[in-house]
């Protein structure tokens, strides 16, 4: 069972701001879906291996050949901030 | 008949005839589009001038000689998490508001490049995390056969615009559903391919060993048409597969006698009766064109749907983490960058951030093993179950939802699998496999899918089953009596 400070410590973990009663209905919310998620403990699986992608492709591989990328002022032209052809954030380093 | 009541294939050949032009077809559907949209409100951004202007340039084109491609004029729209590049891609979120695509999503890029007009972008649930648009941040898409009822998600716009005549086809995307549910409930068909059929290279990604592209069209040929153009490998898109594509077309007319078709009875115990009544009915009409049926055992969909839920949610939390203001998107105004990313990303929805939270969760240390690595060896079995499946099949059917669309508002949306309406549905998207859903009857007035899954990459015979069992109904043909602004004023 998830607790109310948990939520709110995995949201801060997932930088997420929480409104106002939102931790608690979220807590609730959660753990209703998580107990339905119990049922998967019902199926017996050891020793499968886990499925991480559906599809028999390893290692897709190209050939080292420079190829063409988004032009810099395409990929800087959605930016909330930008200077000298960076992403511009607040201050990290006082 | 009018312009926008038609599939894609009959407007090809009217406009490769002469009959009509590209433009006059755009006009039509823009008309159309005008009258019905202030009650279905399936887009979320409409491109009326650049549609006008890139049609015009196909008629100059066809009128020059010039041999055109298969799609040349026909009316489309797009989910709005496909990238066009010039224009906004919202993805249902507020987040997103101001985005311009500076790149073309592959798929758009075939498309354009097949002749197909594009009309604009459709509405769906932030993020594509919902099952009816009641999640979009913009607003809720009204199901065209009853507007107090929701069309479905996530590709809710998407469905809504080819079933009300807004458009001839429109594509969507499909993690657990968003495709063929919302076909069902509207009335159209819709495909989700074998998993790495189509690229996704620009296409905004919510779970990533989920996720793939396809269309909602008006009917099975439509459907093969569409999917000889988005198909196939691209070097964008690293887990598109290297199969040859087929001429999809080719599979339309073959014969269905001595198909073996296997009916999960797992899928039916939770279906309303209208709909399993007219699943059953559109299995019988196979029957007697010579396919043998057999009911059959598959792992209950409630394991999958949960499995699919912990997967889901997992791979959301990682996608999502680009969306934090820092390169695009909206961005909080905030002394230090860690309140920059916990108010920019305070924006997003209830839905989107719940599903965030779990996803974190159940990554993180104990709940690693007993949620999220449960899942995936459950997904294991499912892949399993299947194959055992394809051993005595050639196709599975089962209904594509348990219900008809429900009504707005009725809370069924959401939170997370609460009150799921995908669970039969999760399990094609977990083992990777193409599956349609087929209009076959009507329960109460409002439209039932048929779901056929197939083995990997097996969307020709899903295709060529799916016509033969069009030839014996009109679903496909029937289109929703919309209530215009028009009509409207003559009551």
């Amino acid at each position: 069972m998830l607790t109310t400070k948990q939520v709110e410590e995995i949201a801060h973990t997932a930088r997420l701001a929480l409104r106002e009663g939102e931790a608690k209905e979220f807590t609730r919310q959660l753990n209703q879906v998580l107990e339905k998620a119990q049922i998967l403990q019902q199926l017996k699986t050891e020793g499968l291996a886990p499925t991480i992608n559906p599809l028999p492709l390893t290692n897709v591989l190209r050939r080292d050949k420079v190829t063409g990328s988004l032009p810099r002022d395409l990929a800087l032209a959605n930016a909330p901030d930008h200077y000298g052809g960076c992403f511009r954030v607040p201050r990290i380093i006082e | 008949m009018e312009l926008w009541q038609q599939p894609a294939h009959k407007l090809q050949k009217l406009l490769s005839e002469g009959e009509i032009g590209a433009r006059e077809l755009t006009v039509a559907h823009l008309k159309r589009l005008r009258e019905v949209e202030p009650q279905i409100q399936s887009f979320i951004t409409l491109t009326e001038e650049a549609a006008l202007r890139q049609a015009a340039q196909i008629d100059e084109r066809r009128e020059a000689g010039e041999k055109m491609p298969p799609l040349s004029g026909i009316p489309m729209a797009l989910k709005d998490n496909f990238c066009v590049q010039g224009l906004p891609t919202t993805c249902g979120s507020k987040m997103l508001k101001d985005y311009v695509a500076v790149y073309d999503a592959t798929v758009q890029r075939r498309l354009r490049r097949a002749g197909a007009v594009l009309l604009g972008k459709t509405n769906m649930d932030e993020f594509a995390m919902g099952s009816t648009t009641e999640y979009s941040a913009y607003h809720i898409s009204k199901n065209p056969w009853d507007t107090g009822r929701v069309p479905g998600g996530s590709s809710g716009g998407s469905a809504a615009a080819v079933a009300a005549g807004e458009v001839t086809f429109t594509l969507g995307t499909d993690t657990g559903g968003s495709i063929r549910q919302p076909a069902a409930f509207c009335g159209i068909v819709g495909l989700k391919p074998t998993y790495g059929r189509v690229s996704r290279s620009g296409v905004m990604a919510y779970a990533s060993s989920l996720d793939q592209v396809g269309p909602l069209t008006r009917d099975v040929t439509d459907a093969a048409l569409l999917l000889n153009v988005i198909s196939g490998q691209d070097p964008l898109d690293s887990t598109t597969a290297p199969e040859d594509v087929p001429d999809y077309g080719k599979f339309l007319r073959r014969d269905v006698a001595g198909l073996r078709i296997g009916v999960p009875r797992e899928y039916f115990r939770g279906a309303e009766e209208g709909v399993a009544a007219a699943v059953y009915g559109g299995i019988k009409l196979l029957e007697k064109r010579g396919a043998v049926v057999e009911e059959t055992s598959l792992l209950s969909p409630d394991y999958c749907s949960n499995a699919y839920y912990i997967i889901a949610a997992a791979e959301a939390s990682s996608n999502l983490a680009c969306i934090d203001g820092v390169r695009y998107g909206y961005r909080a105004q905030a002394d230090n960058l860690q309140d920059m990313y916990l108010e920019s990303r305070g924006l997003l929805g209830p839905e989107v951030r719940r599903r965030i939270i779990l996803g974190t969760y159940v990554l993180s240390g104990d709940a690693y093993k007993t949620y999220y690595l449960q899942a995936q060896r459950v997904r294991t079995l499912v892949r399993e179950d299947f194959n055992k499946a394809w051993e005595r099949y050639d196709l599975l059917i089962t209904p594509t939802s348990p219900t008809t669309a429900p009504e707005i508002g009725a809370g069924i949306g959401g939170p997370l699998n609460l009150y799921p309406r995908d669970d039969y549905n999760v399990s094609a998207n977990l083992a990777g496999l193409p599956a349609l859903s087929l209009p076959c009857g009507l329960s109460q007035g409002l439209p039932v899918g048929m779901q056929l899954i197939g083995k990997p990459f097996a969307e020709g015979l899903l295709l060529q089953v799916a016509y033969s069992l069009e030839q014996e109904t009109e679903y496909h043909k029937v289109l929703p009596d919309v209530v215009t602004a028009d009509s409207e004023g003559v009551v």
